[in-house]
């Protein structure tokens, strides 16, 4: 399914969403960008067929990790940084499970961040959110591995000097077969991501630039202010040119792997100069170009599918190698295994 | 010609086998010990290795031993001092010389005893030739030379050829014991089928060996010991780790639930998860996570979604899986933690065995944080210990600790094969019921109920905040967390109600009793029935259960006017009873990474008691 079927498909959702939603009280801060996220998923989750007892929803230590607490799914609370582990054995338990992670940047990318690289190159079947605001949030305001650089946070008063990782490209190359990015104050875009991660067999994980409106206060506010916004973020369709601007005046074209920003309007290039997206490249090295727009001055933010390829899942295969090895010794018998090696009698 | 030989009958035997760690010498001291158990003996091993994989050939550091002991009647250790010492080289006897029974056999391959190899052990003069080996019974052998000549023919390089001497070592030993060369003739034929020319060289290497013993006069006694008289039944020979990986297998299939290990590769518990990720067709899941901490947490998952959970690790291992046991205890899931505790602080000594974890496991959480704790006491015990960690995991929805060591992991013993139906079975009732549930309801045992996902209308949610009694919910009232820590510790105390009471062996009106927990039973046992012989009044008691104690463990501390605790740690379990029972116990401390010698234990009970030293 594209991004824009899945979007006209959205449009005509019954909403159900109340299904999704526990008794409990939401305590994140009023305004913040959670609130979206946690919207979208319950209006999403009706839509998958999967019966609710076979959702959980599992997070680590953050602002949003408490998120599986508004969901009336199953869902794990549990410590920074260990969600992808905990919801690996979750999915390695029982197959048959919906397994979502639900992680903010300084837990999946700091803390949890080699759990996060091997839950990619496992290509375990679950979606993993990052809720990534750029900030520490609920240790009330410090830089992130995801904050800018030179950035002033209370432990950087000086600016921050770390650099920041790209959490696409950190996806894509460890392994994750499906790799998107979205925007929390873009409900629809958001809801076909969150589908199309879902429709997904294998890593799914979409980076979410979500607004902390306490301490990291618009953050990504070009990208969604009505005016800045068409020059700021370039949405990628399959199979579309990347254009961008109020007028759709601008495009981006390739220069073998250098991208370049040309003016549609002036004659010397047109639609068919561009770079047309495609998903399903087998070849990564796109990936890493758009994701390092973030890098390139006056570049317009990717949102959208980056990448999605087929591999075989961590999971089918540790259930598959049970079966053929079952099949191959005959199913387990527990007084041979007692027996195994030399025995003898003693009369 | 066949000479006769005099065949003196032995009531038990120590060996040591020790070479470079690349001579294989724990491959032939296995070998010794499956052929020795068939042969119907009681038996105990004690490998002890380098942490290097191959340690630069010669040296000190480098030598690799296995020693086995092996009796016509029940033995528990293996053994104090070796009767018998085979040498692959000048740097094997140099280090297991002080360790020597007086007058014990030393079997050296002589034509390792060159300069090079004698520079490299730090001798200045040869110690096969300048007398100082005098009061030991040496017996030379060119086990290097003969080797290359019954190899010869063969289309093998001479670096092979080195490697096989010690099948040639293993074929003497089996002649100067009496043992059949049968078992190891097969176990070649299984390892080296598809490799025939390496199967012929063992083969030849082990037979030469075995005649060398019998044409040449070297030895002028063979030595018989007789099989034991163990308790009728189907005997296998098993080690600490194979028995603990077979234990869980066991409870799985007792529980009716699939088995999952989250694992990180660490010394001396690897063996758990290589055994394991062998049982693919007992439904064993085996995944081996990124970091111990990955171990423990996708063991947590499983244990969420229904799983038999457990993770294994050492001491460095169980202190990065810290956080995430504690929260097993807030979550209150079933999950076994196995630490096959070897030397530490730190990496440690991580090849070496010491019983160093208790108070790790005890205390090393955040908060109130109770975890029961059991110890295993010996090899096959590894079987009885696992089993049971994963009953009280299930039934009181709580992580459990099963502490073994290195030398219960990797030391081997004769096992009696229990009858799978003898087994109790593990009752595991996931909750159903949609009116009735609440996720921290509690049961008669103080158990909250295991609902697992994809169950309809359980929907729940957990985690590490505190939470509600009954339901579940985050709660940060102060009354309701201070209920909730107090709940968590009744329930752990009442585990005390469901395991055995500690039994009282030897005298019951001793003089002094002596209390032990985990790998040192064997040392105990073996010292307390030599003083008892000798006439001393001592009892012994053997804690498997840590956390909690026994139910009449109070009652029996009282009786004793003395309490003798011997582990090899600074007094962890000492401070435990001193802390629990305001009890003074006299310590024997010992932290060498090694085993007690029982002797060692006889002595501090004599030097109490009043009498003369053993040796």
């Amino acid at each position: 399914m594209s991004t824009k079927e899945v979007m006209e498909k959205t449009e005509n959702v019954k909403l159900t969403a109340k299904d999704f939603a526990t008794n409990q009280d939401v305590r994140w801060c009023p305004g913040c960008g959670d609130y979206s996220i946690l919207a979208q998923a319950q209006r999403i989750s009706p839509e998958l067929g999967i019966p609710r007892e076979k959702f959980v929803w599992v997070s680590g230590i953050g602002c949003s990790s408490r998120f599986p607490y508004y969901m009336d799914t199953y869902g794990f609370h549990s410590i920074h940084g260990r969600a992808p582990a905990i919801a690996t054995g979750v999915k390695l338990a029982n197959p048959d499970l919906s397994v979502w992670v639900a992680a903010g940047d300084g837990d999946l990318l700091s803390i949890g961040g080699n759990h996060f690289i091997h839950a990619c190159r496992r290509n375990i079947d679950m979606k993993v959110i990052l809720f990534n605001n750029r900030i520490y949030g609920l240790t009330k305001g410090q830089y992130s591995p995801t904050s800018e650089k030179g950035k002033k946070t209370k432990s950087s008063p000086y600016g921050s000097i770390d650099f920041p990782f790209l959490p696409v490209n950190m996806a894509v190359a460890s392994g994750a077969t499906f790799v998107a990015r979205s925007i929390d104050r873009d409900p629809k875009h958001l809801q076909a991501m969150m589908l199309r991660a879902a429709a997904h067999h294998g890593l799914a994980f979409i980076e979410i630039y979500q607004n902390c409106n306490i301490f990291n206060d618009g953050a990504y506010e070009p990208l969604t202010n009505k005016e800045t916004k068409p020059d700021h973020v370039v949405v990628l369709e399959h199979g579309k040119p990347l254009i961008f601007g109020k007028n759709n005046d601008k495009g981006i074209r390739l220069d073998g792997m250098n991208p370049i920003i040309v003016d549609l309007t002036k004659g010397e290039y047109s639609v068919s100069d561009l770079w047309v997206h495609d998903e399903f490249d087998s070849n990564p090295g796109r990936s890493f170009v758009l994701a390092h727009f973030s890098d390139l001055k006056d570049f317009p933010a990717p949102i959208g599918v980056f990448r999605q390829i087929q591999k075989s899942t961590y999971d089918g295969d540790l259930f598959a190698q049970l079966d053929e090895v079952t099949k191959m010794k005959g199913k387990g018998d527990l007084a041979k295994l007692f027996r195994s090696g030399n025995t003898w009698e003693v009369a | 010609m066949a000479k006769d030989f005099e065949v003196q009958v032995l009531e038990d035997v120590t060996i040591r086998f020790a070479g470079d760690s690349g001579d294989g010498m724990q491959l032939t001291g296995s070998q010794f010990s499956n052929t020795t158990a068939l042969f119907g003996n009681d038996l105990n091993t004690l490998p002890d290795y380098p942490a290097e994989i191959r340690a630069p050939a010669g040296t000190l550091y480098g030598v690799s031993g296995f020693q086995l002991h092996f009796s016509s009647l029940e033995i528990q250790t293996p053994g104090d001092s070796p009767d018998v010492l085979v040498a692959m080289n000048p740097a094997a006897l140099k280090v297991n010389l002080k360790d020597l029974k007086p007058g014990a056999t030393i079997v050296v391959n002589e034509n390792a005893f060159d300069s090079k190899n004698l520079k490299l052990a730090h001798y200045d003069v040869n110690p096969l030739e300048d007398n100082s080996l005098a009061g030991f019974n040496v017996i030379l052998v060119p086990l290097s030379k003969q080797t290359a000549a019954a190899l010869e023919g063969l289309q093998l390089s001479m670096k092979d050829i080195e490697r096989t001497k010690n099948f040639f070592a293993l074929g003497l030993m089996y002649w100067l014991f009496d043992r059949p060369l049968e078992p190891t003739s097969v176990w070649l034929e299984q390892k080296f089928g598809s490799k025939p020319v390496y199967l012929e060289a063992n083969k030849k290497a082990l037979t030469a060996g075995y005649y060398y013993g019998e044409n040449t006069e070297v030895f002028t006694t063979r030595y018989h010991v007789n099989p034991a008289k163990l308790e009728k039944g189907t005997y296998r020979s098993i080690s600490g780790n194979e028995a603990t990986a077979i234990g869980f297998v066991a409870a799985s299939h007792k529980a009716g639930i699939p088995l999952f290990l989250g694992s990180y590769p660490i010394t001396p518990a690897t063996e758990i998860l290589h055994e394991l990720s062998k049982f693919k067709n007992y439904g064993v899941k085996t995944f081996q996570a990124e970091d111990e901490i990955a171990g423990v947490s996708s063991a947590i998952g499983a244990s969420f979604a229904g799983n038999l959970a457990i993770t294994t690790t050492s001491g460095p291992g169980l202190a990065l899986k810290t956080e995430a046991i504690g929260l097993a205890v807030m979550t209150e899931l079933p999950l076994v933690i196995v630490d096959v505790q070897r030397g530490g602080p730190s990496t440690g000594l991580p090849t070496k065995t010491e019983q160093s974890d208790l108070l790790q496991a005890m205390f090393g959480r955040n908060g109130e944080s109770p975890v029961p704790i059991v110890a295993a006491s010996t090899p096959s015990d590894c079987f009885t210990m696992a089993f049971e960690a994963c009953r009280i995991a299930i039934k009181y929805m709580t992580p459990v600790f099963l502490l073994t060591e290195g030398y219960l992991a990797n030391g081997s013993e004769p096992w009696k094969i229990p009858d799978v139906d003898s087994l109790p079975e593990i009752p595991v009732n996931y909750w159903k019921d949609k009116e009735t549930y609440q996720p921290y309801l509690r049961d008669d045992n103080l158990s909250r109920p295991w609902a697992i996902p994809g169950t309809p209308g359980l929907e729940h949610r957990i985690g590490g905040l505190e939470k509600a009694h009954i339901y579940g919910t985050v709660s940060y009232i102060p009354e309701n967390h201070e209920f909730m820590i107090r709940m968590r510790d009744a329930k752990v105390k009442k585990i005390q109600d469901d395991i055995p009471n500690l039994e009282v062996l030897g005298d019951k009106d001793a003089d002094l009793l002596i209390a032990a927990w985990g790998g040192t039973y064997g040392s105990v046992s073996e010292a307390v029935s030599n003083l008892r012989r000798k006439g001393f009044k001592v009892a012994q008691v053997h804690f498997k259960y840590l956390n909690p104690f026994p139910k009449n463990t109070e009652e029996v501390l009282s009786k004793y006017k003395q309490i003798l605790v011997p582990e090899r740690n600074l007094g962890q379990l000492s401070k435990m009873l001193k802390m629990e029972f305001l009890r003074e116990v006299i310590q024997l401390n010992k932290v060498q990474g090694s085993p007690f010698k029982s002797s060692e234990i006889e002595n501090k009970v004599i030097s109490i008691l009043g009498g003369n030293n053993v040796n």
